[in-house]
């Protein structure tokens, strides 16, 4: 029953495409292209939902809102603090330290709220940490309206924001940015995760805290650690999308971090590929829904999204690549 | 002989609970040590602290003559106190290699880790067979195999075992207690918590028994075994 129903919905998917890509097919390439941009950024934030989720099992939900305060501290680092306005040298030098400086900036503040939010509640029941993390969502998004304002500011970019055209395709150099920026980002992640000492403390530290400690590992610098790159990628995702789109608001990660965290879901929360696939998946998505001849629009975005989160929790409730591990006790 | 390690007076509590009132035992170097006593009688609570998961309400821990109650439970591990906890705690979602290389998380003697590795996939073969094999999806008996050998890898000069025998065949059981004989042998100190009291007492050198928090006995494993209060108690008899 269940299986026919995807099934169904898989074929319906299916004819949707096939028939826009052969009536546009070029449009079909273009929208793709602008989704997948957009995948990666969702990638960058849903992996910190993703990272802590893996480690302590809490959904932190001020994640969404540190994105939104990197982005403010990268539209006032180049804007303000170093007065670039031009995409120039001097611009794309400054967007470099910006980079620095904001992965390094909500790093420390991902830090800073697990040092003293989250760990005291560490043995708490579930719900505590949990509502905290609320608490700390709009603890932030309070510093971003007193930081941007209330309503939406407009920045200079300081990123190229020409065309190239492959094959009929136009491919913007914020895209290639992007690329640039977040891939080596993503493969850095990947191989301190599954390669280095302080990966496989992770690993462990997220299976059993206690046996973890018995190894000799520390598990709250590991802890720590893990918030650190949660929160860098954050940041990095907010210079990425204040410079591709030249908007911030105090109220940007709850729509992003939304998003963001849907991803993490869609693709297995708690595994790393996942959220990345998950993140892309839904960037393609959108981009198709918003863009393609026969689709239903911008407006619903959102309802497409959910309803293919929730189609695919139906036939796979641990996500994608979310693995329901059988233990023995 | 000298003490290795050495519990004063030791208090540990849950909150208001107190699970351990007052513990003092002695483990000298180069002996196998047991720890008996019925369910909730505090044996894997002292155990925990002295590796240093819980802090301790009073009491004082040495090991090698220094004091270590209130060290962290990483910075006991590096001193070389490993323990094999109750209920195995392996990680399940890593591969028996892997958690091999986790026992050895602190030790950065290549040479000595894969010696260390070779002897106990020699001690346990079905490790070997086992090796890439997802810890979760072993058998209990496996997996408390892996958990005695991950403490193994990190080199202990203490070796903790909280009831390694628990959930294993008869065959398996013997086969635990000669490897506890065999690793002393090869200059590991041992505290062991057991059950299985009539085995423990076999291979131990010294014995305490724990009630409610204290100890009640303690003395020789040998005059233990043939005590009656003991006998009637733990042996069944
Ligand atoms: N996490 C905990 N929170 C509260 N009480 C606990 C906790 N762990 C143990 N206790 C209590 O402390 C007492 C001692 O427990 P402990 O596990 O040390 O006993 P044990 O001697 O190892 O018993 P067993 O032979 O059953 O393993 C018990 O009464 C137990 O209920
Ligand atoms: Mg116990």
């Amino acid at each position: 029953m269940e299986v026919s129903g995807a099934s169904l919905v898989g074929l319906l998917l299916i004819i949707w495409l096939g028939v826009n890509l052969i009536k546009a097919p070029t449009q079909f390439a273009q929208v793709s292209v602008l989704g997948l941009r957009n995948g990666l950024l969702y990638a960058l934030i849903a992996l910190g939902y993703t990272l802590v989720y893996g480690i302590i099992e809490l959904i932190n939900f001020a994640h969404g809102d540190l994105f939104m305060l990197g982005a403010l501290f990268s539209s006032y680092f180049i804007t303000i603090w170093f007065h670039q306005k031009e995409s120039n040298l001097a611009g794309w030098i400054t967007f470099g330290f910006a980079l620095i400086g904001s992965m390094l900036f909500c790093g420390t503040i991902n830090v800073l709220i697990e040092r003293f939010a989250y760990r005291r509640l560490r043995r708490a029941p579930k719900l505590a940490p949990l509502i905290t993390a609320v608490g700390m969502s709009f603890l932030l998004q309070f510093i971003g309206i007193k930081w941007n304002g209330s309503t939406p500011r407009q920045w200079p970019t300081v990123i190229p924001h020409g065309d190239f055209v492959v094959a009929g395709v136009i491919i913007s150099q914020v895209t290639l940015i992007l690329i640039l920026v977040a891939a080596p980002l993503l493969s850095v992640l990947t191989y301190v995760v599954n390669k280095t000492k302080r990966g496989k403390a992770m690993r462990a530290t997220a299976q059993d805290q206690d046996a973890a400690r018995l190894m000799g590992i520390n598990v709250n610098k590991t802890i720590s650690f893990t918030f650190a790159i949660g929160g860098a990628l954050a940041g990095a995702a907010g210079l990425l999308y204040q410079q591709s789109v030249g908007t911030t608001n105090y109220n940007l990660g709850f729509q992003l971090g939304l998003i963001a965290f849907t991803s993490a879901v869609l693709g297995g929360i708690g595994n790393l590929n996942g959220a990345v696939l998950g993140a892309l998946l839904i960037g393609v998505v959108q981009g198709l829904n918003d863009g393609l001849p026969i689709a239903l629009g911008q407006r619903w975005s959102q309802t497409v999204v959910f309803t293919i989160l929730i189609l695919i929790l139906v036939i796979k409730p641990a996500g994608l690549l979310g693995k329901v591990t059988t233990e023995k006790v | 002989m000298s003490a290795l390690l050495e519990v004063r007076n030791l208090k540990v509590g849950y909150g208001k609970i107190i699970a351990v009132k007052d513990v003092s035992i002695t483990v000298n170097q180069g002996e196998i040590v047991t720890l008996i006593g019925s369910n909730g009688a505090g044996k894997s609570t002292t155990l925990r602290t002295i590796s240093g998961l819980l802090k301790p309400k009073s009491g004082e821990i040495f090991f090698e003559g220094n004091r270590i109650d209130g060290k962290e439970g990483h910075d006991v591990v590096k001193l070389g106190i490993c323990q094999s906890p109750e209920g195995r705690r392996i990680f399940p979602r890593m591969t028996v290699s892997e958690n091999l290389d986790l026992g050895a998380f602190l030790r950065n003697d290549k040479d000595g880790v894969e010696a260390d590795r070779e002897r106990v996939l020699e001690l346990f073969p079905r490790l070997r067979e086992r090796i890439n094999q997802r810890a979760g999806t072993m058998s209990g008996g496996e997996q408390q195999m892996l958990a005695v050998s991950r403490a193994l890898m990190g080199a202990p000069k203490l070796l903790m075992l909280d009831e390694p025998s628990m959930g294993l065949a008869p065959v398996l059981v013997d086969m635990i207690f000669e490897t506890i004989t065999k690793i002393r042998d090869q200059g590991i100190t041992i505290l062991l918590i057991e059950q299985n009291a009539a085995a423990a007492l076999d291979v131990a050198d010294r014995a305490y028994v724990l009630e409610s928090g204290t100890v009640k006995i303690s003395g020789k494993a040998s005059d233990l075994a043939k005590d009656d209060a003991v006998t009637k108690a733990y042996l069944g008899g």
